[in-house]
């Protein structure tokens, strides 16, 4: 009862600002929406008990990801910021929905295929089993047969691909600006 | 030790018991009044902490204070607090008003949600998940959005100069908090908030004995980079009275710039309340291994020692915040970046390393 609650007030939470995030003009309100879709879909890992998820979302995504987009908006035109260069594009408008189709199948396609709904509706215990961080970090850090440690050494090396990406191009800016 | 959890199975015995509800409404009921209790807690202590800050920082100023409304002062910030709701409240003119009126609530967000954490007492923890202190960084972080949006919000320039700097300072200053944390996590081997404080129980037990050189190296960089993060100190660039007005929040009103207000004096009591939490033993008594010294220290209750020392730590930020110029924006990020952040490295490394081979101070082995 309790969670279906939650589950309502957390999915009109969702949907609502993503309806929002897609139809507001104004770049820096899309921004602030997403924020509130990525703390609803926190809140659905918190419901299930997926405390390091949920913790994780918030710190990647609503921390970080949101922050960074906010910079990079500053960096856009003027009257884009204020709202005064958008514009409803038809073409856009059917590519978009043909994507978000697309997107929308799969998710159907593998609840189907999986059948989640039935498995969770007959084994609904095994949603409240809360994972220790000690398994958490275990699994993160080993090198069995089902450690995380290769992933999570490239994801380090795609980091650090990513911070020299970043030099070489604040480089380049520096030598125009000399040669100049 | 007196143990809180007597008072809260109390409770939950008299609602599913005596009043016969049923699993629902006794969480719903007590799910509002933890709620309640927590606003409340935060209300008062941000009044007591206002008075505070005042004659702090008066005594440092060789002045008295506010004295005149009540006994030495002592209703001066009630005053100040009905004066602030019966302020007009306005909007600016071609400002993003949806966002102006949003950005107040995300930062109250984070400060409640942060002050959910702290421990009071012995079983009188609000919020206790097993990824504990990795949840209070990550909700700390929602903050920094919100001043940024009260910048933007705004239509200032002098704000959005200030949403800037404190947005940048406070992203660079969380990286040497979430370092200190984790040297602290690696130290008692959980991330549980209760079981950090379990764990400097005993004698000489804290964290900063405990984890000696390591530790108390790391309590430092965290209450520079709490400070920080909180935008106090020397490091309230961000609202430079002398040259951008007062940053993020000259243009709100009323409880808008009540909200910016409690929040900062209240995330200076949730930096403290989680350095005292993490390193100095949270709740846990001071126990030095003589059984009578010890019996006594354990009759005073958990959450006087808590409050106790989180009141010492918050002094020491504001003796440094009346002491100290304030830096410049290069200066803040210089410290960070090329001094603080290494340094916890270092710190990192140090603490995994006297872990590892067992040179941390136990008495019980």
């Amino acid at each position: 009862m309790a969670r279906l609650i939650m589950f309502a007030i957390l999915a009109v939470v969702i949907l609502a600002s993503a309806i929002f995030c897609v139809s507001t003009k104004r770049i820096m309100r899309a921004a602030t929406a997403l924020l509130f879709v990525l703390f609803g879909v926190a809140g659905l890992y918190f419901l299930l008990d997926y405390t390091f998820l949920g913790a994780t979302q918030i710190s990647i995504y609503a921390g970080g990801i949101t922050m960074m987009y906010i910079f990079a908006i500053q960096l856009v035109s003027k009257r884009t910021l204020q709202g005064l260069s958008e514009r409803w594009l038809g073409k856009r408008t059917f590519l978009a929905a043909a994507i978000a189709l697309v997107g929308f199948a799969t998710v159907v396609v593998v609840l189907l295929k999986n059948e989640l709904i039935n498995n969770t509706i007959i084994n609904g215990d095994t949603l409240s089993k809360e994972v220790t961080m000690d398994t958490i970090g275990q699994n993160l850090m080993s090198a069995d047969k089902y450690g995380y440690v290769l992933p999570f050494e490239f994801i380090s090396v795609f980091l650090l691909a990513c911070i020299i990406g970043g030099l070489v191009i604040l480089n380049n800016n520096k030598k125009e600006e000399e040669s100049k | 030790m007196f143990d809180f959890r007597i008072v809260t199975t109390w409770f939950d015995e008299l609602l599913r018991v005596t009043c016969g509800l049923s699993n629902f409404w006794t969480i719903l009921i007590e799910c509002v009044v933890v709620g309640l209790a927590i606003l409340l807690a935060y209300a008062l202590l941000a009044i007591v902490l206002i008075f505070m800050e005042r004659k702090v920082c008066a005594y440092f100023q060789c002045r008295i204070g506010p004295v005149r409304v009540g006994w030495w002062g002592t209703l001066q910030v009630f005053a100040d607090v009905l004066k602030m709701l019966i302020k007009e409240i306005f909007a600016v003119d071609k400002a993003d008003k949806l966002l102006y009126y949003l950005a107040p609530f995300l930062v109250i967000i984070a400060s409640v949600g942060t002050f959910s954490f702290l421990p009071w007492n012995k079983g009188a923890n609000i919020l206790d998940f097993n990824v504990g202190i990795f949840l209070v960084t990550a909700i700390s972080s929602i903050g920094v959005l919100g001043i940024f949006l009260a910048g933007w919000g705004s239509n200032n320039k002098y704000s959005v100069l200030s949403a800037m700097r404190g947005a940048v300072q406070m992203i660079s200053y969380e990286l040497s908090l979430g370092l200190c944390l984790i040297s602290a996590v690696i130290l008692t081997g959980t991330m549980q908030i209760s079981g950090i404080v379990d764990a400097q129980t005993g004698p000489w037990q804290w964290l900063i004995v405990q984890g000696h050189v390591p530790a108390i190296l790391a309590f430092l960089v965290f209450c520079i980079a709490g400070n920080a993060e909180a935008n106090r100190g020397p490091f309230d660039l961000a609202e430079a009275e002398s040259e951008l007005t007062a940053g993020y929040h000259t243009e709100y009103s009323g409880m808008g710039f009540g909200f910016y207000y409690l929040a900062e004096y209240l995330n200076l009591f949730v930096v403290s309340g989680i350095a005292t939490t993490v390193f100095l033993g949270g709740w846990a008594p001071l126990n030095i291994g003589i059984e009578g010294f010890d019996a006594v220290m354990n009759y005073i209750p958990g959450i006087v020692w808590f409050l106790g020392k989180t009141f010492v730590v918050v002094f020491l930020l504001m003796w440094i915040k009346w002491t100290f110029p304030r830096l410049r924006i290069d200066q803040i990020l210089k410290l960070e970046w090329k001094y603080l952040m290494p340094l916890s490295l270092v710190i990192l490394v140090l603490m995994t390393v006297c872990v590892a081979f067992g040179w941390t101070f136990t008495i019980n082995g």
